[in-house]
């Protein structure tokens, strides 16, 4: 009998032992998901130290023609899905025909995509003459190639392809869309040379530190509004402190919270992008765009439309030209819709569309008033809106209250 | 030094015999009408979808309508009338979600519980060959099945592509044209990608198979898992825990068409299977060599 029972105790601790193997493992793994990114982080690196203004200037100085990465873009706006809306405001706006007939190759159809979540873009570039912009999508992939005199678009989720000939062409609307494939991509350095632009009186820049960005060594620039106003509490941008390119974009709201505009580098390699990346047949039987004809189409039934008296039209042709308040970060821009009180009941026989347009822009709106009358707020994380009753519109990144006061101050003149 | 000797020709024959308890195993799994019938529904996927596309590319390429509303229907879609190799990623992207996984679900499900269910299990560890080496030729059975259907997949729909659609260099998703040799190289290649996709389910299968003594009712709760974690996958505010699913990452074969090739993904994938065969294995591992095997 005691055999027996101590063969059992002994089976049944092994038993036992078995099943730590696969809790081991679980927790090994869960130490390493857990544990990786923080062990990672090994410290920002040790670079020498340098002032804003040697910063700014190595940013300037950056010559890089030659590069290939990934970039990560990741927008918060706070608005609740600016896909659906881009979409609405497209076809509520009575759609000069563009959403409409556009090619799903089209360049500038894409561009709105880019305004919300996280996407991850590839771009490589070989002088000023080839670049390549690829937005990753599930198994499929948006493309815009810029090789000398031809601008492709494709799109391999519909086998689409946009081709728009020579930006440098006799054509405005080839040179536009053109010039919209190359600027596509939001690449750091373009945001950085705007957000330096802002630079002047009203703003400290600092150099914040260094960090690692995309595995390159890399000073961090940091860009803070002295406005009480403004509700952009900080940009930081992260300079490859080899070659003075933007590596990583941040813009953080003063309200807190996750940044509205993220753009980095996660990849990148300043070695010349083999040839091949630049060349681009249609593949056979894809359905070809030229940006000639779609450009006609547009503006044919832009002008049909026009002709038929569409109010939205007369609308936007009656726009009092745009001005800006103030300068700096607190700037408001600011122009009148024209109509004034006429523009509800002018946009009443655009039918339904219009109407449903304005209870959905009201339904996101907050009520305001103020000397200037009354209005309606629109507030993003970043930008904010003041539409007042009387057609006037004011908007920037701004606080709510700065938008009443001016257009109370507005209202006084 | 003799005695090394035979230590070593020891080793030789039990390795030798490994091969042979795997490939007995391999040969009963592949008589079974069962798996037949799997590996047929497999192979007619990509002839419906082959002669599908193949209707509606005649019939409506007038209006091209076809292209128009692009983005439905499994990834790929859009380029097969261009060309036929785009069939093999079109059907293996078809049949992933779930026919797939179902066949590789209903083989590893059956690996222990029905051999228990059958009365055979008993006579299989009468053989000296030890429970560990059992589990071990039965998980690298459901291995080679999953290698073997993803196959079965690739070739049927290259046959059926070939057939209705012309062939030739083609263009990958980037943009980017490549030749139809590099073309067949990455086909085999994202064919080796999906069969490693199928691992997780596997080792899952297999766990899953030495927790019960009946066949049915582990291929049930396997294939039932495999939907409960499918469907979890596509509740967004899920998406917490959805990174670590095991088919979270299965379409990332696709970037495999891309130029460069974007391997972020497919890494993860390769890294949760791995994860989850190390897991669920040695889980299977712990149970099987503890239990009490009464059938």
């Amino acid at each position: 009998m005691a055999p027996y029972a101590s063969d059992d105790t002994t089976s049944g601790r092994r038993k036992a032992v078995r099943y730590v193997v696969p809790v081991t493992v679980v927790g090994v793994a869960a130490a390493t998901i857990g544990l990786v990114p923080a062990l990672a982080d090994s410290g920002d690196p040790d670079l020498p130290k340098i002032t804003a203004q040697q910063l700014i200037e190595k940013i300037a100085a950056s010559d890089v023609e030659q590069l290939s990465g990934t970039v990560k873009i990741t927008t918060d706006l706070g608005l609740p899905d600016l896909g659906g809306l881009a979409g609405s405001l497209a076809s509520a706006g009575g759609g000069a025909g563009g959403a409409g007939d556009g090619s799903s190759a089209d360049p500038s159809a894409r561009l709105t995509e880019l305004a919300s979540g996280t996407h991850t873009l590839r771009i490589a570039a070989d002088g000023p003459d080839r670049q390549k912009v690829s937005l990753l999508e599930k198994a499929a992939e948006y493309s815009v190639i810029h090789n000398g005199a031809d601008v492709w678009g494709y799109d391999s989720a519909t086998d689409e392809v946009y081709h728009s000939k020579s930006p440098e062409g006799t054509d405005a609307h080839g040179k536009e869309s053109g010039r919209t494939g190359a600027e596509q991509a939001p690449t750091p350095k373009e945001f950085a040379d705007q957000a330096l632009k802002a630079v002047d009186g009203t703003t400290s820049v600092t150099v914040d530190g260094t960090v690692h960005v995309a595995g390159r060594d890399a000073y961090k620039l940091l860009v803070k509004p002295k406005d009480a106003d403004s509700t952009v509490g900080a940009i930081s941008i992260a300079v490859d402190a080899k070659t003075g390119l933007p590596l990583k974009f941040t813009l953080t709201p003063k309200s807190g919270g996750a940044a509205v505009v993220d753009v980095g580098f996660t990849q990148v390699r300043f070695a010349k992008p083999a040839a091949s990346t630049f060349d681009f047949t249609p593949p056979k039987g894809a359905k070809v765009t030229e940006a000639d004809d779609a450009g006609h189409s547009v503006a044919d039934r832009a002008k049909g439309k026009g002709g038929a008296g569409l109010p939205g039209g007369e609308g936007f042709g009656g726009l009092d030209g745009l001005n800006v308040l103030g300068d700096g970060w607190d700037s408001i821009a600011t122009f009148d819709t024209g109509s004034g009180s006429e523009l509800p009941s002018a946009s009443k026989p655009s039918g339904g569309e219009a109407g449903a347009f304005g209870d959905l822009l009201g339904s996101f709106g907050d009520k305001a008033t103020g000397k200037f009358g009354s209005g309606t707020v629109f507030s993003t994380r970043l930008v904010n809106a003041l539409i007042t009753d009387d057609g006037k519109v004011y908007a920037g990144a701004v606080t709510k209250d700065a938008l009443v006061k001016a257009a109370d101050a507005a209202a006084k003149k | 030094m003799s005695r090394a000797d035979t230590a070593g020709a020891g080793v030789r024959v039990r390795r030798s015999w490994s091969l042979g308890l795997f490939a007995g195993e391999f040969t009963v799994t592949l008589r079974r009408w069962r798996t037949l019938a799997l590996l047929a529904v497999l192979a007619a996927v990509p002839v419906l979808v082959g002669i599908a596309v193949k209707i509606e590319s005649d019939g409506g390429s007038g209006g091209g309508s076809g292209g128009g509303d692009g983005g439905a229907g499994p990834a790929f879609m859009a380029q097969v009338t261009n060309n036929g190799l785009f069939l093999v990623f079109t059907a293996l992207a078809a049949t992933l979600p779930f026919f797939l996984p179902m066949a590789v679900g209903v083989v590893a499900g059956d690996a222990i519980a029905g051999e228990a269910s059958a009365g055979t299990l008993r006579y299989l560890l009468v053989a000296p060959a030890g429970r560990t080496r059992l589990l071990l030729a039965k998980y690298a059975t459901t291995v080679a099945f999953c290698l073997l259907a993803t196959l079965v997949v690739a070739v049927s729909a290259l046959a059926v592509g070939a057939l209705l659609f012309p062939l030739g260099d083609l263009t990958t998703i980037s943009g980017t044209r490549i030749t139809f040799g590099e073309g067949l190289a990455r086909a085999l290649l994202i064919a080796l990608v999906v069969a490693a996709s199928l691992l997780g389910v596997a080792a899952l299968g297999l766990f899953v198979s030495t927790l019960t003594n009946s066949g049915i009712a582990a291929m049930a709760t396997t294939v039932g898992l495999l939907t409960t974690v499918q469907i979890v996958d596509q509740i967004p505010q899920l998406h917490a825990v959805q990174p670590y699913l095991f088919p979270h990452y299965w379409l990332s074969f696709a970037d495999l068409m891309r130029e460069p090739i974007y391997w972020d993904d497919l890494q993860k994938n390769l890294g949760l299977q791995a994860l989850y065969v190390a897991v669920f294995g040695s889980a299977a591992w712990a149970r099987f060599t503890t239990k009490d095997i009464t059938t």
